[in-house]
């Protein structure tokens, strides 16, 4: 067992067969290559390191949580896969991301383009103060995704409806986006985000702010999103990430300490700090 | 666990013991003295705000009705025509002064001398054979003398028509009184007249009488004191001097006698003002009262004030050419500096990176909001009008300057409406793949238009009341044609009014009031489009 808080840079091994965190068995080589990979992923907020030698795998098809206490740098990972880390001047990423073997920080990746790839759903609902339709309608435009307004149209209410909220909203696409509930509001941005067809979608705590209700219906809406995406969720409610994920990566201080299957890391953790946090003892 | 017990209030009194009602008791006294503060700041403001208001209206309205009077002109092949008869030539080149001349004349044909004829030809505005010239020249059907020509009276006599020259107060004789005509001269006799002129309470005429009391040694009714006219037979005397019983008087308008003498009913009128101290004699007062008694005499909407440029007789002096002026003026300081203001402020706030360079160039920016304007007109005069030699008075580099002065202010408000568009909206943008300019031009940039046209307003506001840069570029020539286009030498309503302050006939006062609620108007009229413009842009969270 690795305790990585004794050996703050641990020596990285060549091949990446074994990773430098807790994981009770190494993910079985299938043929299924990872959608997204990480390794050494160091972030840093005006020098200061935030994140340390994170080495991570999202498969397809698989919705994978990240979980630990606040400012343990999840979100800053989860920022790091679609590049939003860019907008803030005093970030800094070192390491590599790949997306589909293609390093993603490479000065030929085009960032629009990555970021119409891989979604991203906020912690705070935020759609733009304009109608409904305009809100999922507004990236299938900007990316010419349809040939013409019946096309757009569909598109939209494809979304919508994937995203459970047309039922809710089918008489009134014209009204603001801002005037619906939190919920509705969280469901009309990943109505948004599932618009412009992603290939992996991230979101950053897309169910702190709602009711359980909400939540649940959220939830499901991942849980059938799975079937298209890979899903990289943020949560700080361990029983969502024990209902929604099917992997699990535990961070703490910046640094990834255990990884693996979720029913594994909630029944049967390796780490002691693992432990400590999903039993409440920490965080 | 801190100990209460040594706090001079035990733990379970500290919010409700006598300390603590006494210090709730002063919170709310201070709450009570701001509000009150606050309330009388608003209602002294209020009241200056009022006061501001209500004087320049009483002042300025008269200046929108204007008195105009229908001579019965003499429109013929004789006056207008020349050899060839009448041709838009001869139109062009008649001597109206002459016709307008002989029209007054006509009206009142005993009057002989020349000075009580220029006097005469006074009462019309030296502007009007220009204006009789102008209608001609644009219809020359009226010559058919089918619709009357208003002619606009001068400045003074549309002043004493408005009631602004004199208070007067009118007697009407209780008892007939004997008049008897002597050389040219007339005397007045009988008791009633006596009593009536007692009646007057004049501070000046009371103060003769105590001296002098009954009139027994006279009173001269000089320049210095009020005049008394005494009208009779349709026509009006002027008293000269009072005696005992007696009064002497000289006809300002021909009296006629049946019989001489001839005992009269009759009428006497005080006009308090001395005549030493109005530009409008006694003379002039009857002959106006005469031609309203014709009813030759319109007060009318004065279009003149809106429909001319700048002129020396104030009764022909309008604001358009100011207005004129100051609309090309902002057109060409919004067109400069609302594109370029908001591009600086979308480049600092959005793409520029934060390095020693641009924070340079911010607080240069924030400024120059602060440098005085005279110092734009200064870079004006030395930059566009000496170096790019530009024309001077011209609204172009008016509003060039302005712009100047302008952009510093909404750069700074249109950078704060920017900064205040929450993170959110540009993450949620930026996440589904907008591009940066994509992320401002569809999403930023609509949310702090409001906030930018508020800038842009307040910019525009102040560029429109700017007088001290536009004097340094010429634009406070005398510009007396309207402006046609950006390089044609022009004034704005500011400087106008500035003028018009300057001259010291009082209807040209009255103009100055007139224009400041143009001006007023003006800003009005803007501020409604901005917040109309506003309410486009504006959008529910």
């Amino acid at each position: 067992m690795l305790d990585v808080n004794t050996f703050p840079a641990p020596e990285r091994l060549a091949g990446l067969s074994k990773v430098p965190c807790a994981s009770a068995a190494p993910v079985p080589e299938t043929g299924v290559k990872p959608k997204i990979s990480a390794r050494d992923v160091c972030v840093f907020y005006s020098g200061k390191q935030a994140l340390f030698d994170v080495d991570l795998d999202v498969m397809p098809n698989e919705v994978l949580s990240l979980i630990g206490p606040s400012g343990c740098g999840k979100s800053s990972l989860l920022r790091c896969f679609n590049r939003m880390n860019d907008t803030i001047d005093v970030c800094a990423v070192t390491g590599t991301i790949t997306l589909d073997g293609q390093d993603i920080y490479d000065r030929s990746i085009d960032v629009v383009e990555l970021r119409a790839r891989v979604g991203m759903v906020f912690q705070k609902p935020n759609p733009f103060p304009k109608s409904i339709f305009e809100n999922v309608a507004y990236g299938p435009r900007i990316h010419g995704m349809t040939k013409d307004k019946q096309e757009l149209e569909e598109l939209v209410v494809a979304s919508l409806k994937r995203a459970g909220l047309f039922d809710e909203v089918a008489n009134r696409l014209e009204d603001s986006g801002t005037s619906l509930s939190g919920g509705q509001q969280q469901r009309l941005c990943i109505a948004r985000a599932i618009a412009t067809q992603p290939e992996i979608l991230l979101m950053d705590e897309p169910a702190s702010a709602l009711d359980p209700i909400a939540t649940s219906i959220i939830e499901e809406l991942i849980d059938e999103l799975r079937e298209n995406y890979a899903i990289v969720i943020v949560t700080h409610s361990m029983q969502q990430a024990a209902r929604v994920s099917q992997k699990t990566a535990f961070f703490h201080m910046g640094k990834l300490i255990e990884k693996g299957d979720t029913e594994q890391i909630f029944t049967n953790p390796v780490d002691s700090k693992t432990q400590d946090y999903i039993t409440g003892r920490i965080g | 666990m801190t100990d209460f017990s040594n706090q001079p209030e035990s733990a379970n009194t500290i919010h409700t013991g006598v300390a603590a009602r006494r210090r709730l008791k002063a919170r709310y006294r201070s709450e009570w003295i701001f509000k009150t503060l606050s309330f009388s700041a608003i209602g002294v403001s209020i009241a200056f705000l009022l006061f501001l208001f209500t004087t320049i209206f009483v002042q300025g309205w008269p200046a929108f009705t204007y008195n105009f009077v229908q001579l019965p002109l003499e429109l013929n092949e004789t006056t207008i025509g020349n050899q060839n008869g009448i041709s838009p030539e001869s139109i062009h080149n008649a001597d109206y002064d002459a016709i307008v001349r002989t029209a007054i004349r006509a009206q009142f044909p005993q009057v002989s001398g020349r000075s009580a004829k220029r006097a005469l030809s006074g009462l019309v505005s030296p502007g009007a054979p220009v204006l009789l010239r102008e209608a001609l020249i644009e219809d020359p059907e009226q010559l058919n003398g089918q619709k009357p020509l208003s002619l606009p009276l001068s400045d003074f006599a549309d002043l004493y028509l408005k009631g602004q020259i004199s208070h007067s107060e009118y007697r009407t004789g209780t008892a007939p009184v004997n008049i008897e005509a002597s050389s040219g001269n007339f005397q007045i006799s009988g008791t009633a007249l006596l009593s009536a002129l007692k009646n007057f309470t004049n501070p000046a005429l009371q103060g003769a009488q105590q001296e002098n009391s009954a009139f027994n040694a006279g009173i001269a009714l000089d320049r210095d004191m009020p005049s008394i006219l005494f009208y009779a037979n349709g026509g009006v005397l002027k008293l000269e001097t009072l005696g005992p019983g007696f009064a002497s008087a000289r006809a300002l308008l021909p009296l006629t006698l049946t019989k001489n003498p001839e005992v009269v009913d009759w009428q006497i009128r005080l006009i308090e003002v001395p005549e030493a101290n109005r530009n409008f004699s006694d003379q002039e007062i009857v002959w106006t009262d005469a031609l309203v008694e014709r009813q030759l005499v319109q007060s009318q909407f004065n279009t003149l004030f809106f429909t001319k440029g700048a002129s020396r007789e104030p009764e022909m002096a309008g604001i358009l050419g100011a207005v004129v002026g100051t609309a090309l003026t902002l057109i060409v300081t919004l067109s400069l500096s609302f594109p370029l203001g908001v591009a600086a402020a979308v480049y600092l706030e959005e793409f520029a990176p934060r390095n020693r360079w641009t924070a340079l160039v911010e607080v240069n920016i924030n400024n120059l909001a602060a440098v005085p304007s005279i110092v734009f007109g200064l870079l004006g005069l030395a930059v566009f009008l000496t170096f790019f030699g530009m024309p001077r008075s011209a609204p172009l580099v008016g509003g060039m300057v302005l712009a100047l002065m302008t952009l510093p202010t909404i750069i700074i408000a249109s950078r704060a409406a920017l900064r205040a568009v929450p993170p959110s909206i540009r993450e949620a943008a930026l996440g589904i793949g907008a591009s940066k300019m994509q992320v401002v031009l569809h999403h930023v940039l609509p949310l702090a238009m409001p906030g930018i046209l508020t800038g842009t307003i307040i910019g525009m506001a102040q560029a429109l009341g700017e007088t001290a840069p536009l004097l340094m570029i010429g634009m406070v020539a005398f510009v007396v044609d309207i402006p046609g286009g950006f390089t044609d030498p022009a004034t704005v309503l500011p400087v106008q009014i500035f003028m018009w302050a300057d001259f010291p006939e009082p209807a040209f006062q009255q103009r100055t009031s007139a224009a400041i609620m143009v001006l007023l108007a003006f800003l009005v009229a803007m501020n409604a489009l901005a917040v109309v413009l506003r309410k486009q842009f504006e959008r529910r969270w």
